[in-house]
């Protein structure tokens, strides 16, 4: 192992991403401050707001980054599992001694401040996934190592899901898709494959079977994709079996997405209706059942479509240049709610325009981009794999908090990193980032 | 050595790119091209709140206060807020019942249905004096979406002039589309120098930005209020009335039908306009205004809401005999010593049009004095058959001319609304009638003495007088001096109009004629002691019934200080009404008392409406 000169160390981190991270971190501050705006507070350090506590949010934050970056890199490969273990375990835990929140147990609550264990189960994930793939010896595509992998996402994901009652938190598990793609596990095929079954999904949401023919369109379309596929492939035995099942699987799937979106919790299942904006068929021969039905069709808009219908009005009125920093209206006046945290791009959008959403956009891009092109530079498996990993996390937070708020996905509880508001997501993304980093800075050290 | 799978960075980098590419579209999509979030946001937070400027003062000649404002309250109502209000509460301190509140909801918001997300703003209740206004203010936080609105509502220390200075009324959706400025709410003048002053009158409307929350809480002006205005309030006029003289005159025509008017000779100012039957301006104002407005429409038989003084055409009757002596020496044929017979009527048309005993024949200045029919049948025919014109239709073309230029026939202009522009038959018109040149000037001798198909308001009526004082010309009759500080007299006002008789010989035996009317004539009963009044009677037939009672007349002879012209409907004779009338204005105007008390106290007891009338005096023409 070749030893580093003293001194340049700090010259082998990556200070583009860092300043990037830094930006990002300010801009979110900045953003906090006018979305929370209270003239008889208007001091952005004053600590009985929420821009104060932000401010010692970031101090720690830029703590942890510091204490990360001082631990050596080895550190990180060696304990992988037992971060997951013990971050497993304290998602556990919560799930005890949390305190209730809207019906979540996902706090740890000392005093006032609380902070949720979810958001740092996230890198563990990573850093689980990178140790499993990266031993020397371990074939990454036998079943026993898929099957590990499989249990390091979905373990978390249940507890997440099902006793903390954190959708949103826990859906982040999808962005390690990437990794499996980047390292071979997963044929680029699936990708492509799999806009159909989403595409089939969307239809038969949108498109109730039991009122429009639009559904059976879309199977008789598919089946005879896949007969003319027959056509072109060879005629054995398994391929007739396996386009028949895919058939199959997409007619079931365009069918009866809707029963299954039905029997969800009754919030995902409004967000999820007014997102594809599905309305009910009227009833034409009962007019009282008619009004009802408007009248539930109403409630349903009102109560599930006004964060995103307000989002979208800050975001819209907002136009080329924005209101000016300080000066947006329906966010300081709290027409979007939660304006602070997860609708945090509605102030972005509201004071400073396209210019502004455009820029943060992206920023992001290259951010992720940037973060690729490092994990492309490691030497280690390690490094790289988790890497991969970090970029399809802020990847998946992006598409989702941002598409929310302008409609296009819907309403899934998760923060904008470095600009929501919330010491939790702020640390658990830099930590995320910084151990990256500090992995990072090591490359030059690994010997292949 | 690359790591296997090292290509796929690009498919994973395009993905980040697309995705970039999918929201900065979206996010174009929302924030450039859609208008409608823009204004959603615009709704919502902001609260454009109205700022009324008080309404113009009106003074009259004298600086005596005519109209003034009164602070007045609009309840007003955003039908989207007034969920959970106390309907109960509301009409009870209103007066009024339930099925009165809904219908009020209705004809707001079409049905109660859209009443839930109607977020317009309504008057509910429209100009509430402030004793009923502080027993709502009380209550106000019990009445969600209601708020007060403060407004100004228009008084009249003297009840007198309703229909010269007009009235103020909501504005209409036509008044709205025609000016932009109205918005749903707002007054306007209807009428009167209300409207014909309104730009001036109301002044601009302020706007004040304020921001709100989502609770609906005011959270101070939009950017410090940079796109505020003030309002600015609305300029005073002085107005050209007497209103003493005013006050006299609506007293002597009471409960009499007809129009008065008197101008200031020397500058065309309207010292006092009247139409009887009239009514109190204070009626058309405030929240009955609606209610007092149809029972005064409903009054057919007055008809209190017509303005005679302005807009009835009457036949002038032998008043308009002056005309023609005038025309008639302008084109050469008439002088003062120019002598015609009269045998009880005119003798080429076996003595018809009729007229009364006096001596004959006359000259011109007896034959005004005595108003007689023969004589200006002859100087009619004389003008329309003179030598000069080809034939008898181009002397009735010329004839026609000299009567428009004394402002008959067309509108003169006069700030006041509704001008209307009387009748003067034209070549076309009996051509129509009796074909062409099937018509001389026998055939419609009556123009000779101001009947046929003529038709003057008594406002022209006044203007010819004006025109004779003034021995030639006339100044727009006006009532409106002038505007805000500005103490000087409207520009407009200071030309003068010429007639197309410019003779002054004309002018001085018309004069000489009228004076005799006075003093020795049809109407002794006008006389002033030392006073010299000019006048002229008429006893202008109509189909109506009874003869309309015509005088006018200037005084003093010399340099004249008013003239006057009164028309009292189905009356009799100009002498029975008209004359004495307009003699008390005189001697009140000039003198400012009376000393014929008898004369006045019969004048004001006079009631020609319910058939009460003295009875008539001889017929005196």
């Amino acid at each position: 192992m070749r030893r580093q000169e003293e001194g340049s160390f700090f010259g082998n981190l990556d200070w583009i991403t860092i300043g990037m991270y830094l930006l990002l971190v300010l801009m979110g501050w900045g953003n906090i401050y006018a979305a929370v705006y209270d003239e008889e507070h208007s001091s952005i350090f004053d600590l009985s707001q929420r821009y104060g506590k932000q401010m010692i949010f970031i101090a720690c934050a830029l703590v942890i980054a510091l204490a990360i970056i001082i631990i050596d890199a080895s550190f990180f490969t060696a304990t992988a599992y037992y971060i997951f273990g013990a971050m497993v375990f304290l998602n556990l835990l919560v799930i005890f001694v949390g305190k209730d929140v809207k019906g979540s147990h996902s706090w740890f609550k000392f005093g006032d401040f609380g902070v949720q264990p979810a958001e740092f189960i996230k890198f563990a994930i990573g850093l689980a996934l990178a140790k499993l793939m990266s031993d020397v010896g371990v074939k990454k595509n036998e079943a026993s190592n898929m099957l590990k992998a499989f249990a390091f996402m979905v373990v978390p994901l249940l507890i997440i899901m099902v006793f903390q009652n954190e959708t949103g938190a826990a859906i982040v598990i999808v962005s390690f898709i990437g990794i499996f793609y980047r390292e071979g596990m997963i044929p680029g095929i699936v990708f492509v494959a799999g806009l159909l079954p989403a595409a089939c999904a969307i239809i038969g949401i949108k498109y109730d079977y039991h009122e429009t023919t639009i559904p059976f369109i879309v199977i008789g379309v598919v089946a005879a994709g896949g007969l003319l596929t027959l056509l072109f492939i060879r005629r054995t035995f398994w391929n007739i079996v396996i386009v028949g099942s895919a058939i199959c699987l997409l007619a079931v799937f365009t069918l009866f997405t809707r029963k299954v979106v039905d029997i969800l919790p009754s919030h995902q299942t409004g967000r999820i209706k007014v997102w594809l904006d599905y309305k009910e068929k009227l009833d034409t021969v009962d007019m009282k059942h008619r009004e009802e039905q408007i009248k539930e069709i109403q409630e349903r808009e009102n109560k599930y479509g006004y964060n995103v219908k307000q989002s979208t009005i800050a975001i819209g009125s907002g136009g080329f240049t924005g209101k000016g920093y300080l000066e947006g209206t329906q966010t300081k006046f709290n027409f979007v709610p939660e304006q602070e945290t997860d609708f945090i791009f509605c102030t972005v959008g509201e004071e400073w325009g396209f210019l502004g959403t455009s820029g943060v956009i992206l920023l992001f891009a290259f951010f992720i981009i940037r973060i690729i092109t490092m994990a492309e530079r490691q030497r280690s498996d390690f490094s790289r794999i988790y890497g991969y990993g970090v970029a399809g996390i802020f990847l998946f937070h992006i598409i989702v908090n941002v598409g929310m708020t302008v409609g296009l996905v819907p309403v899934i509880g998760i923060p904008l990193p470095f600009f929501s508001y919330g010491g939790s997501s702020l640390w658990a993304f830099t930590i995320l980032l910084f151990v990256f980093i500090r992995l990072d800075a090591e490359r030059l050290n690994i010997l292949r | 050595m690359i790591a296997p799978f090292s290509e796929r960075r690009y498919g994973v980098i395009a993905v980040v790119v697309l995705v970039a590419l999918a929201y900065i579209g979206r996010l174009y999509y929302v924030q450039m091209v859609n208008d409608t979030y823009k204004l959603s946001a615009r709704n919502q937070a902001f609260v454009f709140k109205t700022d009324y400027p008080p309404r113009g003062a009106i003074y009259d000649r004298n600086g005596k206060l005519l109209v003034f404002n009164q602070v007045a309250y609009d309840l007003m109502c955003v039908p989207r807020d007034m969920k959970g209000m106390d309907t109960l509460e509301l009409c009870k301190i209103l007066n009024i019942d339930k099925d009165e509140f809904i219908k009020r909801m209705i004809r707001m918001c079409g049905n109660l249905k859209n009443a839930k997300y109607d977020y317009r703003t309504y008057i509910f209740e429209a100009q509430v004096l402030p004793e009923l206004n502080a027993r709502i203010q009380e209550k106000l936080y019990k009445f969600n979406g209601f708020f007060v609105q403060p407004r100004t509502v228009r008084k009249y220390p003297m009840p007198v002039a309703a229909h010269l200075l007009g009235y103020i009324g909501e504005v209409d959706e036509r008044g709205m589309k025609k000016n932009p400025y109205y918005k749903s709410g707002d007054y306007i003048g209807v009428s009167g120098i209300e409207k014909g002053y309104e730009e001036y009158l109301r002044g601009t409307k302020g706007v004040s930005i304020k921001m709100r929350d989502v609770h609906n809480n005011i959270k101070g002006s939009f950017k410090d209020g940079i796109y505020d205005t003030a309002a600015v309030p609305g300029l005073s006029l002085v107005s050209t009335l007497d209103a003493e003289l005013q006050q006299y005159g609506e007293k002597l025509m009471q409960n009499k039908i007809g129009g008065l008017v008197a101008i200031e000779p020397s500058t065309g100012e309207i010292l006092a306009l009247i139409t009887s039957p009239t009514y109190d301006p204070n009626l058309l104002v405030g929240r009955d205004l609606r209610k007092h407005y149809v029972d005064l429409l409903h009054d057919t038989i007055g008809n209190p809401l017509f303005n005679r003084a302005l807009q009835a055409y009457y036949p002038p009757g032998s008043t308009f005999k002056l005309m023609n002596a005038l025309i008639g020496q302008q084109e050469h044929v008439l002088t003062a010593s120019t002598m015609y017979p009269c045998a009880r009527g005119y003798p080429p048309l076996g003595g018809k049009p009729k007229c009364h005993p006096h001596g004959s024949p006359t000259d011109l200045k007896g034959s005004i004095a005595h108003s007689c029919n023969s004589y200006y049948s002859y100087v009619f025919k004389s003008i329309v058959e003179n030598r000069k014109y080809k034939n008898s239709v181009e002397g009735f073309e010329a004839w026609r001319n000299y009567v428009l230029s004394f402002g008959v026939g067309r509108k003169i202009g006069t700030d006041l609304p509704f001008e209307l522009k009387g009748n003067v038959p034209s070549v076309n018109y009996y051509n129509k009638v009796f074909g062409k040149g099937g018509w001389r000037a026998s055939t419609v001798i009556s123009l000779g003495i101001g009947q046929a198909e003529l038709g003057v308001t008594p406002l022209q009526m006044c203007n010819i007088t004006c025109i004779i004082a003034n021995r030639g010309y006339y100044y727009t009759p006006h009532i409106v001096r002038s505007i805000g500080d500005d103490k000087e007299p409207l520009t407009k006002w200071r030309e003068k109009h010429y007639t197309e008789v410019t003779d002054p010989l004309a002018y001085a035996n018309v004069v000489d004629g009228m004076w005799q009317v006075v003093e020795a004539g049809t109407a002794r009963v006008a006389q002033i002691p030392g006073i010299e009044v000019c006048g002229k009677t008429g006893t202008a037939q109509n189909p109506h019934g009874k003869d309309h009672s015509v005088f006018v007349c200037f005084a003093p002879r010399n340099n004249p200080k008013i003239a006057i012209a009164v028309l009292v409907e189905n009356a009799g004779t100009g002498a029975s009404w008209a004359a004495p009338i307009s003699s008390l204005m005189i001697e009140k105007y000039l003198n400012g008392k009376i000393t014929r008390p008898d004369l006045e106290k019969r004048m004001l007891e006079g009631n020609l409406i319910n058939g009460k009338n003295a009875p008539d005096k001889p017929d005196n023409h």
